[in-house]
């Protein structure tokens, strides 16, 4: 029962950073209809930075913020450099150019940093807080879900509140007659590159060091991990991100306690294909999405 | 429509054949002209050329993009072994019979994943496959009992036949065996390409709608496509445990998975040829960096090792994609209709209405 | 004196024959100019090719005296022109609130008393006000993309087919409201109707179009009146 306990609280805090890296997907699938295959190798070179800083300065902190920038920078650059020459006629295009991506990436990563894995601190207790004898969150974890939630909170402001965010939606769902009433939709789909990245960036940089560790295909299992949300959840909702996030996580953390780490790729396989085969548009999908 | 009235890219059945016997003894008579290291290499484009040949097929045929066929070679390689190691005789009729089990293994595989998400449209075959090829080192060691972790499966050495000894070496054998079988493979998917499914494949990609109304099963065709793709990677898969005489996760990463889409992107999508192309350059490429490199300090020498490679295919890609997104295939085309300002097709009346709207020309392929 | 709105030898093709030809078009400040002419007869193409969604081949737009050449989409509609595509546009996931916000984004402070006044204008949509747009009727829709239209307070309406789809009283409440926007605020519409009767009813010019380009130009009320172009242009 205890142990019940600590893999709920462990999965929990594993399904929100799961649920950043979904929404990320999400931010870029609704504004512009590509699913980013590139966005855990883009994350992983953040998660360098962090690295790189981190050990310049021995702050934390300062290498948490170099590569949140680092993150947006990236997201800029891949926008204008790279995913301006999808295709809007042919889908493949843009996940293709994703694919190259994640290749130069990677391999640019490896010749600079080589393969093996580098060891990487965070400021916090790894092991378990306990109350009444019974093992809880770790303060680490403590930690992730709170910055977690804080920045779930802060998009949802963002684009529910805010003429930005407004403006983003509509040319996410209207590109043209958004243009026709004044948003400059090319500059929208940039800013949703930027924050996607930046999300992106910090689910790495909160999972990687508890539980990938840094190499420069770190994030290939967090890719498929994040992808298996957003099909749960639904691609086009953030809703569903949050909620696929938080049933994925936790089910890992399930499997991870009573099966053993070595089953999750194939308990996440399992899980994807139930979900694609019985309900095609996610367990949560808005009605809404599929009317004309 | 009749059986006479041809799309440009189908051809009669028996030209079909001629060509592929043709290719096959040209391939055949060449492995005499290279030496073992070249022979082995040829084995490998032979077996690549499976997989990226099906993918070809996949993409140009439903638009699906597959990033998970080094699973399915994989499925087929231990479908290969497995069945070779069970067999209690050795010989012709175990190749074939395990070719056939690695066949029918990427078979099963690829229908169940294709049941799942070819279906749909949009990026869910991609992320899937994905999940598939990620998943494949933790499948290896769950069930190692059978499949033998990481260390893979290995199959008992099987030289060259005794009446061939004299003649050829090992490798030249090999490969020889794996043009063989390529070329079935090829012809095969050449056919099904060609042929009724075909043209429902294309009805499917350009306008799913309009396939149905028009009593296509569009769902149906999409899946029965990647099966075909998938048992056409199982076979690439059998004949590369065949040549390696060992089946490994660890030869089949999500890197690797990723090279045979550079394969069939710089080749041109939906072209066989391209696939063809492709092959070589993905064997080729690292195989000539490498000997670059080899000449560096060790420590570079290490870092840039397959590093290097996957970083010009990744440019190469995002290049193809932006500039040229026709591939190889594509530029040799359109530089032969450079030099050759009459079209090569017949007159129009020779074909009438479809072809405007089901076709898709050589290069929207 | 010069028109507000002023088009001359405007030229459209995308590619192969062209789509408009030498076309000339004069909307006076105040006024509402229909565009009427068959399907085809390239009535959508002009109104994109003044919001600059499609290029222009040869000849020029003028706003206010000004040459609009070079100007993109996005900085033609904060120079005064609006436009209300076909088929209205209405983002269907956003609120009726949220579509009116997104009319006027770029207005600043104003944008407030300009919804209000949208809502005053339509009653229907004020309760409606959380829905998302989906939700909304035909009749309802077209209020909306008027009124998001209104919102940013523009020099010149464009407004291509708003009577499509709807009920004859919807139509005639809509083309009302046109009417007395233009001779209470001074707001200049060009109004692209296949609807001809309804157009030339409100309208104080017509301009006929058939196959890209323009056949007749005249008092709306000497256009309704004419048979010969009616039989040969309008189809009626």
């Amino acid at each position: 029962m205890d142990r019940l306990v600590f893999l709920l609280g462990t999965g929990l805090a594993r399904g929100a950073v799961l649920a950043l890296f979904a929404l990320a997907l999400v931010l870029i699938w609704r504004g512009a209809r590509v699913v980013n295959f590139a966005q855990g190798a883009m994350a992983v070179v953040s998660t360098y930075v962090a690295f790189e800083v981190t050990s310049l300065t021995g702050s934390y902190w300062l290498g948490l913020l170099a590569a949140l920038l680092a993150g947006g920078l990236l997201g800029f650059a891949v926008e204008r450099g790279v995913m301006r020459f999808a295709s809007p006629a042919s889908p493949l295009s843009g996940v293709i150019l994703a694919i190259g991506l994640v290749m130069v990436l990677q391999s640019a990563l490896g010749i600079l940093f080589g393969p093996d894995y580098r060891p990487m601190r965070v400021p916090f207790d790894d092991s378990a807080i306990v109350v009444g004898g019974v093992p809880l969150l770790s303060p680490y974890d403590l930690f992730v879900l709170v910055v977690a939630v804080v920045v779930m909170g802060a998009l949802a402001v963002l684009f529910r509140w805010t003429s930005l965010g407004l403006q983003m939606r509509a040319a996410a769902f209207a590109p043209e007659v958004s243009r026709l009433l004044g948003v400059r939709v090319s500059r929208t789909v940039t800013v949703g590159w930027v924050l996607s990245s930046v999300v992106g960036s910090l689910a790495a940089l909160l999972l990687v060091p508890t539980s990938l560790g840094l190499n420069p295909h770190a994030t290939d299992s967090l890719f498929v991990l994040g992808f298996t949300v957003a099909v749960v959840g639904g691609l086009d909702s953030p809703v569903g991100a949050l909620v696929g996030g938080v049933v994925v996580g936790v089910a890992m953390s399930l499997v991870t306690g009573y099966l053993g780490a070595g089953l999750v790729p194939i308990a996440v396989l399992v899980l994807l294909v139930l979900v694609l085969l019985l309900r095609p548009a996610g367990l949560f999908a808005a009605a809404e999405a599929r009317r004309a | 429509m009749t059986g006479r009235q041809r799309l440009p890219g189908q051809r009669p059945l028996a030209r079909t054949l001629v060509l592929a016997a043709g290719w096959t003894v040209v391939a055949l008579g060449g492995t005499f002209a290279l030496d073992p290291f070249r022979n082995y290499q040829l084995a490998l484009v032979a077996a690549y050329l499976c997989a990226t040949a099906g993918l070809t097929v996949l993409v140009g045929a439903t638009g699906q993009l597959s990033l998970g066929h080094a699973a399915l070679m994989a499925v087929g390689g231990y479908g290969f072994a497995l069945t070779t190691n069970a067999l209690p005789f050795g010989g012709l009729a175990a190749f074939v019979l395990a070719l056939l089990a690695g066949a029918l293994a990427a078979a099963v595989v690829g229908l169940l994943l294709g049941l799942a998400a070819a279906r749909l449209s949009g990026p869910y075959l991609a992320g899937l496959t994905l999940a598939v090829v990620v998943a494949l080192p933790a499948v290896a060691s769950t069930w190692s009992t059978v499949l033998h972790g990481d260390q893979g499966v290995q199959i008992p050495f099987e030289g060259v036949p005794d009446a061939l000894r004299r003649v050829v070496a090992l490798e030249q054998w090999q490969a020889m065996v794996a043009v063989v079988v390529t070329a079935a493979v090829v012809t095969g998917l050449t056919l099904l390409r060609g042929g009724r499914f075909g043209l429902k494949m294309l009805a499917v990609r350009d306008d799913e709608v309009a396939a149905r109304l028009s009593g296509i099963p569009a769902g149906r065709v999409k899946v029965l496509a990647f099966t075909a793709s998938s048992v056409a990677a199982g076979v690439g898969g059998a004949v590369l445990c065949f040549v390696a005489q060992a089946v490994s996760p660890g030869a089949y990463t999500v890197g690797f998975s990723l090279l045979l889409v550079v394969a069939v992107v710089i080749g041109g999508l939906g072209s066989i040829l391209g696939a063809a192309l492709g092959s070589v350059v993905v064997v080729l490429l690292p195989w000539l960096i490498g000997r670059l490199t080899a000449s560096l300090p060790a420590d570079a020498a290490q870092r840039l090792d397959g590093n290097l490679a996957v970083l010009v295919f990744g440019l190469l890609l995002i290049t193809v994609m932006a500039v040229a997104p026709h591939g190889l295939h594509g530029a040799i085309d359109a530089a032969r209709r450079r030099r050759r300002p009459t079209p090569d097709v017949p007159p129009p009346a020779a074909e009438p209405a479809p072809r405007k709207v089901l076709v898709p020309t050589e290069e929207q392929r | 004196m010069s028109a507000l709105l002023e088009v001359r030898g405007l030229t459209v093709g995308y590619g192969g024959a062209p789509v408009l030809r030498d076309v000339d078009l004069d909307v006076p400040a105040g006024s509402i100019v229909a565009l009427v002419g068959a399907n085809g007869a390239g009535k959508t193409t002009l109104l994109r090719t003044l919001s600059a969604l499609v290029p222009v081949t040869r000849g020029s737009i003028r706003l206010a005296g000004q040459d609009l050449a070079g100007v993109s989409v996005e900085d033609r509609v904060r120079r005064g022109l609006a436009h209300v595509p076909e088929g209205r546009g209405v983002v269907a996931e956003l609120t009726v609130d949220e579509n009116l916000r997104l009319g006027g984004l770029w207005r600043g402070p104003d944008r407030r008393t300009a919804v209000a006044e949208v809502y005053e204008l339509f009653e229907p949509l004020a309760r409606r006000r959380d829905n998302p747009g989906h939700q909304l009727s035909g009749g309802e829709r077209q209020m909306l993309s008027l009124g998001r239209a209104l919102v940013a307070r523009p020099t010149v309406l464009l407004l291509d087919e708003p009577s499509l789809g709807l009920a004859p009283r919807v139509v005639a409440q809509i083309m009302g409201v046109l009417r007395s926007l233009a001779d209470r605020t001074g707001l200049t519409v060009l109004l692209a109707e296949q609807n001809v009767v309804g157009a030339l009813s409100v309208a104080d010019h017509g301009v006929v179009l058939g196959l890209g380009e323009v056949v007749a130009s005249r008092p709306a009320h000497e256009l309704a009146a004419d048979d010969r172009l009616r039989h040969a242009y309008l189809g009626f």
